[in-house]
């Protein structure tokens, strides 16, 4: 068989249900024996970008390893941001990428591009294939790396004459990987000293990452809380790993977090970091982040045990097992974090979400009206792009079930949120697909708009439409002196409801409650892709909101009476 | 403060390239940096001089673990390891300056591995102190070119060695 059949009995083999991607000159010949028959679902993008975030977006929502497929050159790297989106939030990802001929390489030959020297900062690992015959090696080996550890994106670049030569196909049943050996299991006298530390804390919080949907351990992640009954902050990557209704959840931390989550993660005197990475957005000003506490790190990459803030108790190891090892080891002192868990049930009180009703439509009014419309389901899974509304999201969808909520957060990538929804309707099929999208985002990703309706993946997306590249406006007003520069996008064009109807998808303009609601409710039911247009105060601002740079006491909140007038 | 790293990396295309550019994106300073084969021909070794003044040695040594070619990390601790390195000098020697400068090289064990007219080029091996000492002596007789290949080096073979893997052991 040829190189390219290879490629897609390792697929199978690997039991790959669907690859994202756009076919070019340089991959023809896997797309050719892509047509003479493979299990493998092929979903055709509209731009390499898209074919990457629905790769993230599936394997977000899926738990299994994303697979994208590119040609040379500018397909390559128009992957390249997918990729470090990847990279960034820890996302299982194989790379395929067609490559010239091997004996052009290096002759600037037509759509050349030396792609493994381009993504080497940004993948664990990359191979170029020189010979047909490493071929399966190499792609068992790309799918072991990318989601053994600590997971993340690799790339395989394959020349044209290496997909078209022959080979005896064996599919390995090892890797032979001398250098790549990620932990097993924790240290059991780190596993002691953490319960140890957990038993004696007054004020203990458990600060949870992505890490632990990377790692399946969100049972173990209960299970924990709910023996120490410990209080639970989960970052933006980890919105949904522990029930948002549980009386343990504590909010989100970080810039845009509710005033009450920052102070329960700043104020307490163990912080336990679960898969987390002490980002800059999370812990504001590093030097008067949680100051009073000790910190237990429990993580797979020992990479990040004192990157940023020193580890008293550092575990390193996968947090499934670290964490049931934990809990069995842990002996609560009962009603000890009593009072702890009613001062912060205290500061939740005296510390909600707040902004101002009224006409304009409000954003938070959206996201308040989507999550009322889906409270109680379990089968819903929102996207995001990036910005204010992302933001919004974060602090009004209640996800109680893990993998329900899908965004770009280390890399901040706008346009994530229509390609990622498509990915995880194809991970989901049941699900109803939600992307809350900004109109800046939107019109960063839109042609993806066909590949939902042509490969019938049905997807809602809700554009919280203010005109402005919203986010920036805010920084503008709030740090630059209302010097507005270069962010009006302009809410009426384009018309976003008849540009749906362009793609084949159904359209909705609204500018009130009542429209809003009755346009969600019929979008939601529809099982059809949608565009639901809301055009909303492009006056407001995301609050609460830490500065960056700035301490969690310094949050600035919501406050009516000084409302920036626009 | 600078340490010595050996780090053994499969010899594999890119290998160096992944190592070097991981020091760059994370703003790791490299002195001083040497490759070449060892006794396996699958591996090689990369000896590097870095500086922490800005970043921990632990951190250096956890991220190079993670690239996947990487197959081990040392640290070569003072006094527990042997460090040398070679360099060539080419030194200005007009006729009545070659005596002197050939016995100052004696006193060194520098080789004298090429001689001209006008010129002498020394080859000397040695600590990179020792080669400190040699360039400082020399220069003002007229250094013109000088090479060094950059710190090289092993754990003793003495027993009792405690040039330690330095590999998170946590």
């Amino acid at each position: 068989m040829t190189g390219a059949d290879a490629i897609l009995r390792c697929l199978e083999a690997e039991e790959v249900e669907v690859m994202f991607g756009l076919p070019g000159g340089a991959i023809l010949p896997l797309y050719d024996a892509m047509a003479r028959g493979t299990t493998v679902r092929h979903v055709l993008a509209r731009h390499e970008q898209g074919a990457g975030h629905m790769a993230q977006g599936y394997a977000r929502a899926s738990g299994r390893v994303g697979v994208c497929i590119a040609t040379s050159g500018p397909g390559a790297t128009n992957l390249v941001t997918p990729i470090a989106d990847a990279w960034m939030d820890s996302t299982p990802l194989v790379a395929i990428t067609g490559q010239v001929r091997s004996t052009l390489i290096g002759t600037d030959a037509f759509q050349e591009c030396d792609i493994t020297g381009i993504t080497i900062p940004i993948v664990k690992h990359s191979w170029l294939v020189q010979d047909v015959r490493e071929l399966p090696e190499i792609l068992k080996a790309a799918f072991h790396v990318a989601r053994t550890g600590r997971c993340g994106p690799v790339l395989v670049d394959v020349p044209r004459d290496v997909q078209e030569a022959e080979l005896d196909f064996v599919f390995p049943d090892s890797v032979s990987l001398p250098g790549w050996k990620p932990p097993r299991r924790g240290h059991p006298r780190q596993i002691t000293a953490a319960a140890q530390a957990v038993a004696a804390a007054e004020r203990p919080i458990l600060y949870v990452g992505g890490g632990v949907l990377n790692a399946h351990a969100t049972d173990e992640l209960l299970a924990l809380a709910e023996h120490g009954r410990l209080p639970v902050v989960t970052t933006l990557m980890a919105k949904g790993a522990f029930p948002e209704s549980h009386e343990l959840h504590a909010g989100w931390p970080g810039m845009h977090g509710p005033k009450w989550s920052n102070w329960a993660l700043n104020k307490a005197d163990l912080v336990v970091a679960v898969g987390a990475r002490f980002d800059d957005r999370v812990t504001g000003k590093l030097s008067a982040f949680a100051p009073g506490a000790t910190v237990v790190h429990l993580d797979v990459d020992a990479a990040e045990i004192s990157k940023i803030r020193h580890a008293d108790v550092p575990v390193v190891g996968p947090l499934r097992p670290v964490l049931a090892e934990l809990t069995k080891a842990l002996e609560p002192v009962a009603g000890r974090t009593g009072p702890w868990l009613r001062q912060i049930a205290e500061w939740r009180e005296e510390y909600p979400l707040r902004y101002e009703e009224g006409e304009p439509l409000k954003p938070q009014r959206v996201l308040e009206t989507l999550q009322e419309l889906t409270a109680g389901r379990d089968d819903v899974v929102w996207t995001t792009g990036v910005g204010q509304h992302q933001m919004w999201a974060m602090q009004y969808l209640q996800c109680d079930v893990p993998r329900s909520f899908i965004t770009s957060g280390g890399l901040g990538t706008m346009g994530y949120g229509i390609p990622a929804a498509v990915g995880a309707k194809a991970a989901r099929p049941d699900a109803t697909v939600v992307c809350v999208d900004g109109d800046g985002c939107f019109q960063m990703t839109q042609q993806e708009l066909a590949t939902a309706v042509l490969e019938e993946l049905p997807i809602v997306v809700v554009i919280v439409n203010n005109g402005y590249l919203g986010m920036v406006r805010q920084w503008q007003d709030m740090f630059f002196e209302e010097r507005f520069s270069q962010i009006h996008l302009t809410q009426g064009l384009p018309d976003y409801a008849m540009l749906a109807r362009a793609y084949g998808g159904v359209g909705f303009t609204v500018e009130s409650d009542d429209e809003l609601r009755e346009a969600l409710r019929e979008a939601l039911a529809s099982g059809r892709t949608c565009v639901v247009d809301a055009r909303v105060d492009p006056r407001e601002h995301c609050f609460p909101m830490i500065p960056a740079g700035a301490a969690a006491v310094d949050t600035i909140e919501f406050d009516a009476s000084e409302r920036v007038v626009a | 403060m600078k340490h010595t790293l050996s780090v053994l990396v499969e010899n594999k295309p890119g290998a160096l390239m992944r190592v070097t550019s991981m020091f760059a994106r994370r703003g790791f300073n490299i002195d001083s940096l040497a490759v070449g084969p060892t006794e396996r021909h699958d591996v090689s070794r990369i000896t590097l001089r870095v500086d922490c003044a800005h970043t921990s040695l632990e951190q250096i040594e956890k991220q190079m673990h993670k690239l996947v070619n990487v197959l081990r990390v040392q640290e070569l601790a003072p006094g527990e390891s042997v460090e040398r390195e070679l360099a060539l000098l080419k030194v200005a020697a007009p006729a009545s300056k070659r005596a002197e400068l050939i016995s100052l090289a004696e006193a060194f064990g520098a080789r004298v591995a090429d001689l001209g007219p006008d010129s002498i080029v020394f080859e000397l091996t040695g600590t990179p102190e020792e080669i400190d000492s040699f360039e400082e002596l020399v220069r003002p007789h007229g250094l013109q070119e000088l090479g060094r290949t950059g710190r090289l080096g092993l754990g003793r073979a003495v027993r009792g060695s405690k040039s330690r893997p330095q590999h998170a052991l946590i």
